[in-house]
């Protein structure tokens, strides 16, 4: 192992963060960590995840979309990122693309995912 | 002013903070960073200690150099610097400096020899804005434009910006911040980008910006003092623990003194009672 990923490998063991297994199509529950003045309170996020980049290590980032007041939202989330405070996956979706950006062009019937009745969790290696 | 180090670039990462930042990092490492020489005012006209670092083969070392190093006491080094030091800051030859040399939160200045782009137009060398992409231009889009004026000079002046060999310099960029060391793996980080490829090599000194810091360990860190320390630190450890256990058996003497004592004190008063028994 080089270095790099010698390091990587080691502060993810010292963030300690349980992420859940999900893929892009997933609706999750992001709880991210608010300053407001002194005090902090955790907003929840939900939404279809759009998108998955740069795997499962320190750099890997998600995308969540969701529509708020007939407006599209997206956010992108560090998958390690300190200010998260859970991720957790409500609905597993079924879909036939790794990245969904198709669903920007698209509004309310045309815009749902089936929701996958199979999912089984992924071995731990 | 004290000397600099040579270190190998490793690549980039980030690191995540208690307080929600991230901070991207560039990773060096230090390997085997060794004084090879030194430069005297009376000798050389200047103070320096000559650097260096990198394992190389022996075999592959020039004649010259295998006997500069021998004369060091010093494995062949791969990659071998200089650095200015004031004259009370030069450090023995053979001393091996560690990364513990910067602390966190200083700013140093890291320069390297940058990638190289080869032969490169005016819009990616110079960020010259190109020409427009209609409006009768034609073939020309990413070209200079005008070089200069009319027959009145009738040259183009020197060192006008035009296209040509780009990258592959060296380049010094200041102001960085170290993040993180650690002498064990002789790995520092500093925030942001350092000019080079990975694993090439680079210098990193104190940075000439900023007010030189007063918790710099001077000459510099090095393994010897650390190892010093440690023996030091180790043998006062020993010698608790000597006296702890001095302590521990004069105190259990005591005790057996004492219940010895007590022990004869005991037999006397059944002695006594006995001989109460038979009078």
């Amino acid at each position: 192992m080089d270095l790099i990923a010698q390091l990587e490998a080691e502060q993810i063991s010292d963030l300690g963060k349980t992420i859940p297994d999900f893929k892009a199509g997933d609706t999750v529950r992001v709880g991210y960590k608010v300053t407001e003045g002194s005090r902090t309170r955790v907003q929840n996020f939900e939404g279809v995840c759009i998108s998955r980049k740069n795997g499962e290590g320190v750099a890997g980032s998600f995308t969540v979309r969701k529509i708020s007041f007939g407006e599209g939202v997206e956010r992108v989330f560090p998958l390690y990122s300190t200010n998260i405070d859970a991720i957790e996956v409500v609905r597993r979706g079924k879909v036939r693309r790794a990245k969904l950006y198709y669903l920007r062009d698209r509004r309310g019937k045309s815009a749902r995912i089936a929701e996958d009745n199979t999912y089984k969790p992924k071995k731990k290696a | 002013m004290r000397s600099g180090i040579i270190a190998k670039k490793v690549g980039m990462t980030r690191l995540f903070m208690e307080d929600g930042r991230q901070i991207p990092v560039t990773v060096l490492q230090l390997d085997g960073l060794q004084v090879v020489a030194q430069r005297t005012a009376d000798k050389d006209g200047y103070t320096a200690v000559q650097l260096g670092t990198g394992t190389a083969k022996a075999k592959r070392v020039s004649q010259a150099m295998r006997g500069h190093f021998a004369i060091a006491k010093v494995a062949p080094k791969r990659k071998v610097a200089e650095f200015r030091v004031a004259p009370e800051n030069l450090i023995n030859v053979g001393e091996e400096i560690t990364a513990d040399h910067y602390f966190e939160g200083q700013f140093v200045d890291v320069s390297g020899t940058s990638i190289g782009k080869g032969f490169a137009g005016a819009m990616k060398r110079h960020n010259f804005a190109g020409l427009r992409a209609t409006h009768g231009v034609s073939i020309s889009h990413r070209s200079h434009g005008s070089t200069g004026q009319c027959q009145d000079p009738g040259k183009v002046f020197k060192g006008k910006k035009m296209a040509g060999h780009m990258g592959a310099a060296r380049v010094t960029t200041q102001n960085l911040q170290v993040v993180k060391t650690d002498a064990e793996r002789g790995v520092i980080m500093v925030k942001g980008a350092v000019p080079g490829s990975k694993g090439g090599w680079v210098t990193v000194k104190d940075a000439v910006k900023k007010p030189f810091p007063e918790n710099a360990i001077l000459p510099a860190a090095l393994r010897s003092a650390a190892e010093e320390a440690k023996r030091l630190a180790e043998e006062a450890a020993a010698q608790a623990a000597a006296e702890e256990e001095a302590a521990a058996k004069a105190a259990a003497e005591e005790q057996a003194a004492q219940e010895a004592s007590a022990l004869k004190d005991a037999e006397a008063e059944i002695e006594a009672d006995k001989k109460e028994g038979d009078q």
